[in-house]
């Protein structure tokens, strides 16, 4: 890690540039969705949409697969957290997201047993020097975070671990687009699709759902160069009616994926409908883990129930689909803080709301003021 | 490990150990032959050396500046320092950022049955070479003992007193529009590092922690610009929680310029892969600096002479008064909140 290999891409200059093409171009109004929660807080923290014209409108999509996660299955995440003999391990994102009652640092401090990790082959190796304790890594993501998934499940099945699972939340990001885009009220003229997930899965889906559904789709990357060029390749499109899809981030992604990853993929998991927080149940978006690694399903093993949704106060539906903006749900920074979430997008780190409140809130509320940032740090 | 000798029949009591025990804490022989052996030698000074229930030192004209802290870091050794250094910079960086010479500190350690006595010497050393290098006496110091289990090694509580010269009023209520805000150098290296250096995340980096005793630097910088308004070292919550402390007691509005933060390469890459914003992770050896602008070029100047601040920078300035927030303007001339973190920083999951 010698040299930041995304210095390129944030050179103000082109960006600059490309900020005044997109300029140059556009003649009327239309609304890009953007898929990738790391795409809408890259917006937001370099302050992106101050340099768009005033016509183009940024929809913030469900791509965050902490917020989609859903409340059943954090519910069964904590409960399994409480057992005797079991560790859940889980990313740091995880932590902190709101279930029915509690989250899992509220587990922990009550007594679960609760890891974070970086990587599944972290929680696997946990699973293997602790041959006693029942391991239950919580899956959650996109295509992109899929074939560490596969891998773990193949690595355990090589090493014979047998205290080791994986509690799925697992999404795939074609079928929600294809939900957003058949909603009569929808109002996306073009995407910006999730680089990362397309260095997995390739772009053939999303020339057919272009196709199917006459809309621009780009392929971006999380950069600030990177996004002003997804976003004019989008606008491009739009304003000549030839509708396609293309790559702005072909440095990493290639038209056909990464086709070890998606060996391994198609090795360990089958499709399968899955729900989605604050966007019910989607045909055929998410995975299962298949007959033949089933052993390692937390799912099965631990013969878990999947509650019926309880419906909460959280508007992330709307606001995942575009029907409204973070600051126009009623709770935005009156009761819904990052200290005190009421929904999943207020939570992650990749949240629309997380990244309305950390960089924009004034713009919208100048007058509110923010006493929840008044704690005290204490000093060191 | 006990050191035993298969030859040796009588059952005299064992002394010599190489970890922790119980009694090292219970106020009997083992606790005195280790105060005697281990911190005696190590923080020897006239004051430690009355071997008094408590230190009597005397007692100068002028103000007193008094801190506290404890440390608890995991790891507690890592690359640039360990605990040791962590506890006496940490305690000596607070006094100076109040203005004022430290002076004299306590220590107080909480072991963990168990712990290696050879880590503990390495530690207390430390200790020792740091206040040396800070100019400061250990003058009373305690030390307890929990059960395995119950502890996580080791635990350090520093205190510190200080003197503050007269003519010197360091205060963040003193933070006024016309201030330019300054860092002293690279931020974020001590939250990376100690981040790349638990198990958990495993990741490798050539970063170390910055930790450093900045009183010589601070004590210098005073002598040539005595109108400095405001000194915080940005240690937990890092540069945005410190900032955020002083615009909301100041009751101002601080606007920094992304473009102009030192941030390291490293730093920058580490943050970038697990989603961290630099300015909020933590820092262990360098200060904000608030001056007029009209003294900041002489303030840099002084910075820059002294070793823990060659990579001092002007990085923004208190723009109006307010109602306490923070902005920072972005490398592409955008505008965004310099909040402050809630509760721990996580890695995210992509």
């Amino acid at each position: 890690m010698k040299q930041d290999i995304n210095s390129p891409f944030r050179n103000p200059k082109d960006v600059e540039e490309l900020s005044k093409a997109i300029r140059y171009i556009t003649t009327q109004e239309w609304n890009i969705m953007e898929i990738c929660g790391g795409q809408t807080h890259a917006l937001a923290k370099y302050g992106i949409e101050d340099m768009l014209p005033s016509e183009i409108r940024l929809i913030h999509g469900p791509g965050c697969p902490v917020c989609v996660t859903p409340v059943s299955v954090i519910d069964n995440a904590v409960m399994l957290s409480m057992q005797p003999d079991v560790c859940l391990c889980t990313f740091g994102d995880m932590m902190r997201v709101p279930g029915t009652c509690d989250d899992l640092l509220s587990a922990k401090a009550q007594g679960g047993r609760v890891k974070m990790v970086y990587s599944p082959l972290d929680a696997l190796r946990f699973a293997e020097e602790n041959p006693r304790l029942q391991v239950v890594f919580f899956a959650i993501g996109f295509e992109t975070t899929l074939p560490i998934y596969a891998l773990t499940i193949l690595e355990a099945c090589r090493r014979k671990i047998k205290n080791f699972s994986i509690l799925p939340a697992l999404v795939s990001v074609p079928p929600a687009m294809e939900a957003l885009l058949s909603d009569p009220e929808n109002i996306i003229d073009g995407f910006l699709a999730a680089g990362h997930v397309c260095a997995v899965t390739g772009m053939q889906e999303y020339r057919l759902l272009s196709n199917q559904w006459q809309v621009p789709i780009a392929v971006t990357g999380f950069e600030p160069s990177d996004l002003l060029y997804g976003i004019f390749l989008c606008v491009s499109r739009l304003e000549s009616g030839k509708i396609g899809v293309d790559n702005a981030y072909s440095r990493i992604v290639g038209f056909s994926g990464n086709m070890s990853a998606l060996r391994d993929i198609t090795q360990v998991f089958d499709r399968a409908d899955q729900e989605w927080r604050g966007l019910g149940v989607l045909r055929n978006s998410g995975f299962k883990i298949n007959e033949k690694y089933k052993q390692y399903d937390a799912v099965k093993r631990f013969q878990l129930k999947q509650k019926q949704p309880v419906p909460d106060r959280c508007e992330a539906g709307k606001i995942l689909s575009g029907k409204i903006m973070p600051y126009e749900c009623p709770l935005f920074c009156k009761e819904c803080f990052p200290e005190h979430p009421l929904g999943a997008p207020m939570v992650s780190s990749e949240g629309v709301c997380s990244a309305y409140y950390r960089y924009k809130r004034n713009n919208y509320d100048k007058n509110q003021s923010y006493t929840n940032l008044s704690v005290a740090h204490n000093r060191l | 490990m006990i050191k035993t000798n298969p030859t040796q029949i009588c059952p005299l009591p064992i002394t010599d150990y190489e970890q922790i025990m119980l009694a090292h804490g219970g106020g009997g022989k083992l606790t005195q032959r280790m105060i005697e052996q281990l911190f005696f030698p190590a923080f020897n000074n006239e004051y430690l050396g009355q071997e008094h229930d408590g230190a009597v030192i005397p007692v100068r004209e002028g103000r007193l500046a008094v801190t506290t802290d404890s440390f608890v870091v995991n790891p507690i050794i890592f690359p640039g320092g360990n605990i040791g250094d962590l506890a006496i910079n940490g305690t000596v960086n607070d006094l100076a950022c109040c203005g004022a010479v430290p002076m004299y500190l306590t220590a107080s350690f909480i072991l963990e049955e168990g712990f290696s006595m050879a880590d503990l010497k390495r530690i207390v050393d430390t200790m020792s070479i740091a206040a040396r290098k800070a100019g400061v006496k250990i003058v009373t110091g305690d030390t307890k003992v929990v059960e395995k289990g119950k502890g996580d090694g080791i635990y350090i509580n520093t205190s510190g007193i200080g003197i503050v010269p007269d003519g010197i009023d360091i205060s963040p209520m003193n933070a006024v529009p016309g201030d330019v805000v300054i860092v002293s150098g690279l931020i974020g290296q001590h939250g990376i590092t100690v981040l790349s250096t638990r198990d958990s995340l495993g990741f490798e980096t050539e970063i170390k922690s910055d930790t450093a005793p900045l009183n010589g630097m601070i004590s210098d910088l005073l002598a040539a610009v005595p109108e400095v308004h405001v000194l915080r070292d940005p240690t937990r919550g890092g540069v945005s929680a410190t900032l955020n402390e002083i615009a909301r007691k100041a009751q101002v509005t601080i606007e920094i310029d992304e473009a102009l933060l030192p941030v390291g390469k490293q730093v920058s890459a580490a943050c970038d892969l697990l989603g961290l914003d630099p300015l909020c992770v933590a820092n262990e050896g360098i200060v904000l600096v608030f001056v007029p602008e009209s003294q900041s070029e002489k303030a840099i100047e002084v910075l820059r002479n002294n070793i823990w601040g060659r990579n001092a920078a002007v990085v923004g300035r208190v723009s109006a008064k307010g109602h306490g927030t923070v902005t920072l303007k972005t490398l592409y001339g955008g505008c965004r909140i310099v909040d402050v973190i809630s509760g721990e920083q996580l890695p995210r999951i992509c």
